[in-house]
């Protein structure tokens, strides 16, 4: 019954299968998708702390923007359309304001729908990380001790540490080059906020543009990690080589047994 | 009448929408911890939470999870809106609805020439289209191109391109299409009438006071739901697609509207058999 006008569930329903309409919905559907998934592949942008994984995150982020008014910094704002990121999603430039790392994370604590992880450590934040991008205005790689980047940063020592290099010819000092250490840096901005010269030499790149992947494939022996990971027959021994046979006792004798090594 | 009188609850409306702006954009700059947020999820006085459910669910569509805040806010929301009239949300929260509002005063002057054959049905289908394409491309697809959320974003935290669109649904509705974004594509006011669908607010009919002038029927922006033996054999008007607007409350001259709850119906069983043997 549909007493107030407009049509009953049964005669939608049954409308709903019509060829008609359903040409219509499949054409816009179809319409719909490609424009969103146009309009997902953006450059990406710097997110903040906690946020998960950058398809998961837009997935995920119902763009309420309680992060950006929990963050005492204002650092964070909310995408438009003539911005890089998702509509309505947050993001920040840290050469404009940075994230200063607030230990108790009041951006991750307003988030409601959990695209900002909640329980996430400030320094375990992955908003992007911070790439020296060009060595050729860095004022380090002149010479200079600069070092203003590696001091801003919130883990001194640990995300930027100084490499030094000594003067490749007489005259030409030490420099004392940044390097950022990805594995510790959280992305946070300080230095690209802080680079002195007119436009930043260091600054921070969302994480999946930069970072490289190892692979799965791919052992890596110094690290202890087995390089070869299925079973195999082993091969027989070469003919050439004497099959070990005797004692611990002969063993220790012929180690040191020093004949042919010390002369006669 | 007055036109106060005329306009009391368009008034009244339009204090609810201004005050619900108001309260955000304090919450956003003045730090004032009323309403923080904005529709898509908010949360009052710094602990209830509130989200919109349709957002909800095109996120559930996409296959990821979502923390425990958002699904209660939305089941808040949804709690209310049943029983206040889901299509409340249109008439007294919708920052778009003055907007349409305005282009319906307007086009009743300008009377366009020509119709669109659009099936009002349309929103429906967008609703449900706005799920499955959420499944396929992992995104809340209508989230992502909605009018709403983008106008009232960007009333709070800064204009951007998205007041554009506002102008787009103006014209549509002028020019192109009698109330064609809220009554025929919208499909967050889709979902919203499926929720009000057996909501407790209601507008009660007394058959008895109306002489069937007709002044109701061009106020409402459903006019669908102003059929008249429907009316008078239920007593109230039952669908979900009213808004709860109370226009027809302020424009009848005699008083043959007013709000009630769906269970307290006065008159109602009387009528109701009265009409079954005269159709």
């Amino acid at each position: 019954m549909d007493s107030g006008g407009g049509v009953s569930r049964r005669e939608f329903l049954t409308g709903a299968f019509r060829s008609r309409n359903l040409a219509l919905a499949a054409t816009g559907g179809l319409a719909w998708s490609h424009v969103l998934g146009e309009s997902r592949e953006t450059r990406g942008v710097v997110r903040p702390p906690g946020a998960r994984p950058e398809l998961e995150f837009v997935a995920t982020c119902t763009k309420c923007g309680q992060c950006v008014e929990a963050c005492p910094f204002d650092t964070l704002e909310l995408a438009t359309a003539a911005d890089d990121a998702a509509l309505g999603t947050p993001y920040f430039e840290p050469r404009r304001i940075p994230c200063y790392m607030c230990e108790d994370t009041p951006c991750i604590t307003a988030c409601p729908s959990g695209s900002l992880a909640s329980g996430t450590a400030i320094e375990d934040a992955r908003m992007g990380v911070a790439v020296l991008v060009d060595q050729e205005s860095c004022l380090a790689f002149q010479g200079l001790r600069c070092e203003v980047c590696y001091r801003a940063c919130p883990l001194v020592g640990r995300a930027i540490r100084l490499d030094l290099r000594p003067g490749e010819r007489p005259g030409q000092p030490v420099r004392f080059l940044p390097l950022v250490e990805s594995e510790s840096c959280t992305g946070c901005g300080m230095c690209e906020r802080a680079c002195v010269i007119e436009k930043a030499a260091i600054v921070v790149l969302p994480l999946d543009q930069v970072r490289g992947s190892i692979g799965a494939g791919r052992g890596r022996g110094w690290t202890g990690e087995p390089v070869i990971s299925r079973d195999f027959d082993a091969p027989d021994a070469p003919p050439d080589v004497p099959a070990f046979r005797g004692s611990p006792e002969r063993a220790l004798r012929e180690i040191n047994d020093l004949e042919g090594i010390e002369g006669p | 009448m007055s036109w106060i009188r005329v306009h009391r609850y368009t008034l009244g409306r339009r204090s609810v929408q201004a005050g619900i702006l108001l309260l955000f954009w304090l919450g956003a700059h003045q730090h004032l911890g009323v309403l923080t947020g904005n529709l898509s999820g908010a949360t009052v006085f710094g602990r209830v939470p509130l989200s919109d459910p349709y957002a909800v669910l095109q996120i559930l569509a996409t296959g990821h999870a979502l923390a425990a805040t958002a699904l209660i806010g939305a089941l808040i929301v949804l709690g209310a809106y049943f029983v206040i009239g889901g299509r409340a949300f249109c008439a007294w929260v919708c920052p778009v609805n003055p907007v349409t509002d305005l282009a319906r005063n307007f086009r009743s002057r300008i009377r366009p020439s020509g119709r669109l054959p659009v099936d009002r049905q349309t929103r429906f289908w967008i609703m449900g289209l706005a799920l499955v394409v959420s499944a396929i491309t992992q995104v809340a697809a209508f989230e992502w191109v909605s009018p709403i959320g983008l106008t009232h974003r960007e009333i709070i935290f800064g204009p951007g391109l998205g007041l554009l669109a506002v102008g787009g649904i103006l014209l549509l509705d002028l020019y192109v299409l009698r109330d064609g974004w809220c009554s025929v594509l919208c499909p967050l006011g889709a979902f919203y009438s499926l929720v009000g669908r057996r909501s407790i607010v209601r507008v009660d009919f007394d058959p008895a006071r109306c002489d069937r002038c007709g002044d109701c029927v061009p106020a409402c922006p459903e006019p669908r739901v102003l059929r008249f033996e429907a009316l008078a054999a239920s007593g109230f008007i039952d669908s979900g697609d009213c808004l709860n607007c109370g226009r027809c409350l302020e424009v009848c001259a005699r008083d043959a509207f007013h709000f009630g709850l769906r269970f307290r119906r006065p008159r109602a069983t009387d009528h109701e058999g009265g009409d079954r043997n005269a159709n």
